[in-house]
């Protein structure tokens, strides 16, 4: 099965499992997570049910197109659901039948794995799944976003595509997985694999970068302050993806990472906090639409 | 006939750490409950799978045991009106009790006598009790808990179905949203829901189900899977306890496989292979008859055999893509020199108020050379703890250690070792970083101590110069427990270097550096508040109590051994019944002696042959115990002090301190403040508590 039509089962799947379908999120993320289709969704009462595919740049795995298994850029597809349904283990496992993969033939296994990412005060509980010891899909029940404890629980999956293409495939290479009839990773990610390598380890501005670390902070704060929770996001995603710019291009270390990332996690709490205030001024809508 | 009660807790995937831990609560708590419920049994057996916890009660009694309980009524004064007869309250208490006054016996109670009846309490059907086990099930503790959906309970994972049985009857209760029933579950992928009928068939019909209950016996699935290959092969595989113990929570049906990997690897070091193996996919590494390392692992599939190639090559693929990165990083890593590795330090912000990695390197290169010189190492060594130092962090540049963090140091030692550095330069590298938790192994050798020390009061010093303070459960740059690591490598390679001094040392190269936003005045007293709170951590632990902590750590921190030391002669001394007379009077020395600040005695002025003894007494003890301390003698210094006794509770015997006469009160109190300023040089006595003990 090529990646397209992967992408087109898993879709139809969780459609008829009463999900939006919803498409990537225009700015740049480490993680299908901080879409806020995922990540302020995820927030109070109201109930969600969401399905995407996300590109997701991670500037330190980029390796110029030659690692058969890393790159700057890689795909994940994002299943969120809250609150979690209690078959939500057995709707996963179908998923995977729907992709072609027979239990019966493989090891599947859910193996302990708690899941945060400091950079958004976001943690949970859950498992890596492991398909023959590959891990393809991070399962996780969201406990606390942006500082605050989720209730009712979120669940999250995100799946690899890649990772999962490379077995369904059965190909050692990520570049040489087929996209679609007639085109191949190699065709459509070499060049920008190649270029943003280059750009992230030897070209990237640092002086610049930092200054715009700055910069989308203090309008990410300022945004904040005058109660525009969306865009004010949309700054926070931009320090995160400047900061991973940084760290990548080995200009952080590891003790300075941490006041970096507690800068943006006091943002993304602050914004977490607004959030559900504003929904709550607005009545929690989506609640009422469940239930009617 | 007695009927057997079975409970299993479904649930999702259980971390695999938890369950064995699980399993014992399990069993001691439902032990622990029927005990309390008066309900008897024959055995108890518990069972665990990463899905399941399973308590078994054999032939459980139908009724709770039937107790006879001693009634106490009121005094026989209140009981009996003068002619002998039943009052009211007693009439009243034996009506409570359920028993009239026929039942009624006496018994003396210091003294007085009181009425009593013996009442029975009738045991309680079991069945009707059983729906209580909801609260054991909720009462096991896991390390980490959970919410799920739109439930409150919080639990390790979630829970998807309970099982209760009394012999076949369902035991009704509810656990977040989830009622009980007779419903499991077999194997996820080769097993099937399940009936159960009886609690007895339980064990039997999961097997069926492809679900081994029994950890022991999943454990010797694995082992015997193991040793078949062992055999099989000639090889051998070394069976670690910790990764076993892992492997077999992870599998419900275990079926251990051997899988091989390209022996080009094999060029790797053996840390990266076996870290990749066990720590990221939980493989045995396998080796040869004579101990090396083969290029094959054992992994251990959840299910039985079917298809047993497709996993061993999915296993094979996952494992070869770590290792090909790997290999990649090992041979990019061995083209640059050391000397690339420590100048791209130079680009890696250590923190931002105190400048670079390359920076940091820098301060620990002088710090270890001057701690080397305060312990008067050989020039040699001085040389080695030098270059350690420089190398420090160099592996941190590495392609390797980016992707294997935990490989710091250890790939460190190799590249050095590559790279032709001396090999007690080799091993410092790695040993910098030690201890790496509170309770970890401290450095082998003396180089990588010194380089470990310097590292870490570099660290210390200079985040806390910069206002970086650890506060409450916020310590991000792990400060305290480096504190620890410093205090601990003083004490235990009994280094004669006062914490004060060491610590005093990096306070200087700072203050030289001139940086911008270190505070050169607040970070003497910032430190040593720190120290003094780290030093009583460390003396907390050893079982020191507060007081005697307090007092041993209210001046400038010294030499930890000696401070140790004091601890326990304070801590001994305060217990011995024959020290109160010395306590007593140096008690009231301390005390007078908070009323002035007079240090000038004038012999002068003295009145009694007390206050003339005492004083003589005290120049001969101080100019002792000074000698004594400069020795190292702290028992013979303390006993120094302790011979001020007799001459104290005579000098209080017979002069007023606090006379009239204002040249005679203040020459008094300047003789004590003497007196006292000796004692407090030993430990803050006024800290201690000295009357607790008797």
């Amino acid at each position: 099965m090529n990646i397209q039509n992967m992408i087109l089962t898993l879709q139809k799947y969780w459609s008829e499992q009463n999900c939006i379908l919803m498409q990537a999120y225009d700015v740049e993320k480490g993680a299908g997570t901080m879409s806020p289709m995922t990540l302020l969704r995820s927030l109070g009462p109201e109930p969600w049910r969401v399905a995407y595919v996300e590109p997701s740049r991670r500037p330190a795995d980029g390796r110029y197109g030659e690692n058969p298994n890393r790159l700057y850029q890689h795909h994940q597809f994002q299943v969120v659901i809250k609150p979690s349904p209690d078959n939500i283990q057995e709707l996963y496992l179908e998923s995977l039948k729907a992709l072609g993969i027979n239990p019966l033939e493989h090891d599947i296994r859910f193996v302990e794995d708690n899941w945060e990412n400091p950079t958004l005060g976001a943690a949970g509980l859950g498992w890596e799944v492991w398909l023959d010891g590959m891990e393809i899909t991070q399962f996780t029940y969201f406990q606390q976003i942006g500082g605050l404890e989720a209730n009712p629980v979120a669940v999250e999956l995100t799946y690899g595509i890649e990772r999962l293409a490379s077995y369904i495939q059965d190909k050692e290479n990520v570049f040489e997985l087929e996209w679609t009839d007639g085109f191949t990773v190699h065709d459509i990610f070499k060049q920008p694999e190649y270029e943003h390598s280059k750009y992230t380890f030897e070209e990237s501005n640092v002086e610049m970068l930092f200054e715009l670390f700055a910069k989308y902070e203090t309008e990410a704060k300022k945004t904040m302050d005058k109660g525009l929770i969306f865009p004010a996001y949309d700054y926070v995603l931009k320090c995160s993806h400047t900061f991973n710019l940084l760290d990548a291009r080995g200009v952080i270390s590891v003790t300075e990472r941490t006041g970096y990332i507690a800068r943006i996690r006091n943002l993304a709490r602050s914004i977490a906090k607004s959030y559900v205030a504003e929904r709550e001024k607005l009545g929690f809508p989506m609640l009422k639409k469940e239930a009617k | 006939m007695a009927k057997n009660v079975l409970f299993e807790i479904g649930l999702e995937e259980l971390p695999a750490r938890f369950i064995d831990g699980a399993e014992l609560q399990l069993a001691e708590k439902t032990k622990n409950w029927l005990e309390e419920l008066r309900i008897n049994y024959a055995s108890i057996e518990t069972f665990s799978s990463p899905r399941r916890l399973t308590v078994l009660i054999h032939d459980i009694a139908e009724n709770q045991a039937t107790i006879e309980e001693e009634a106490k009524g009121p005094a026989i004064k209140i009981a009996q009106d003068e002619n002998g007869n039943w009052t009211k309250a007693a009439i009243g208490f034996t009506k409570g009790q359920g028993k009239t006054v026929d039942d009624i016996y006496t018994k003396e109670i210091k003294g007085v006598t009181y009425i009593f009846v013996n009442k029975v309490i009738e045991g309680k059907p079991t069945e009707s009790l059983l729906p209580g086990f909801d609260e054991i099930i909720t009462s096991i503790q896991f390390a980490k808990n959970m919410r799920w959906g739109e439930q409150t309970l919080r639990y390790a994972r979630p829970i998807r179905w309970i099982v209760a049985l009394y012999g076949n009857q369902v035991i009704p209760f509810e656990i977040a949203g989830v009622t009980t029933g007779n419903i499991s579950y077999g194997h996820r992928f080769l097993g099937s829901e399940l009936t159960i009928e009886n609690p007895l068939d339980y064990k039997v019909q999961l097997r069926k189900s492809y679900v081994i209950v029994d950890h022991q016996e999943r454990e010797k699935m694995i082992i015997d899977g193991i040793k078949l290959i062992e055999e099989k092969n000639g090889y051998q595989v070394p069976i670690d306890p910790e990764l076993l113990d892992e492997v077999r929570n992870l599998v419900e049906y275990p079926t251990a496989f051997l899988g091989a990997y390209e022996e080009e690897f094999l060029t790797l070091p053996e840390e990266v292979l076996i870290t990749s193996m066990k720590e990221h996919q939980r493989y045995f590494p396998v080796k040869s008859g004579d101990g090396k390392l083969l290029p094959y692992f054992v992994a251990v599939r959840n299910g039985d055999a079917h298809a047993i190639e497709t996993v061993r090559k999915g296993n094979e693929k996952v494992l070869r893509a770590r290792l090909s990165d790997a290999q990649f990083f090992f041979e990019e890593d061995q083209k640059n020199s050391i000397e690339f590795y420590i100048n791209k330090l130079s680009n890696v912000v250590f923190q931002e108020k105190l400048g670079t990695i390359r920076d940091k390197v820098n301060r620990v290169v002088r710090l270890s050379k001057e701690i080397a010189e305060k312990l008067a190492t050989d020039s040699n060594t001085t040389v080695l703890v030098a270059r350690a130092a420089e190398l420090s962090k160099f592996d941190l540049m590495t392609n390797m250690v980016n992707e294997f963090t935990e490989l710091q140091g250890v790939m460190g030692e190799k590249y050095a070792r590559i790279f032709g550095e001396d090999e007690a330069v080799a091993v410092a590298i790695r040993e910098h970083y030690m201890p790496t938790s509170a309770n970890g192994e401290i450095p082998g050798t003396l180089v990588g101590s010194i380089v470990s020390v310097a590292d870490k009061l570099d660290t210390i010093v200079g985040c806390i110069g910069v206002g970086l303070r650890p506060t409450g459960s916020q310590d991000p740059y792990g400060l305290r427990r480096q504190a620890i690591g410093v205090l601990r490598i003083l004490t235990e390679r009994k280094w004669d270097i006062s914490v004060a001094d060491l610590f005093g040392i990096a306070i200087e190269l700072y203050r030289n550096l001139n940086l911008e936003h270190f505070n050169k005045e607040t970070v003497v007293d910032d430190l040593r508040g720190f120290i003094q709170q780290r030093v009583a951590f460390v003396l907390k632990e050893s079982g020191i109590e507060q007081d005697i902590i307090q007092a041993v750590t209210s001046g400038e921190i010294g030499v930890i051994a000696t401070i140790l030391k004091k601890a326990s002669i304070l801590s001994a001394k305060r217990n011995e019944e024959s020290f109160k007379p010395v306590q007593e009077a140096l008690g009231r020395v301390l005390n007078l002696a908070e009323k002035t600040e007079e240090v000038e005695v004038q012999p002068q002025y003295f009145e009694t042959d007390s206050e003339k003894e005492l004083f003589a007494v005290y120049e001969k003890v101080a100019s002792n115990y000074r000698m004594l301390i400069e020795k190292g003698d702290l028992e013979g210094a303390f006993h120094e002090l302790e011979t001020l006794t007799d001459p104290i509770h005579e000098f209080f015997d017979h002069n007023m301190v606090m006379a009239d006469d204002e040249k005679l009160k203040n020459n008094r109190l300047a003789l004590l403040n003497r007196i006292a300023l000796v004692l407090n040089s030993f430990a803050d006595l006024n800290a201690i508590e000295w009357k607790q003990h008797f």
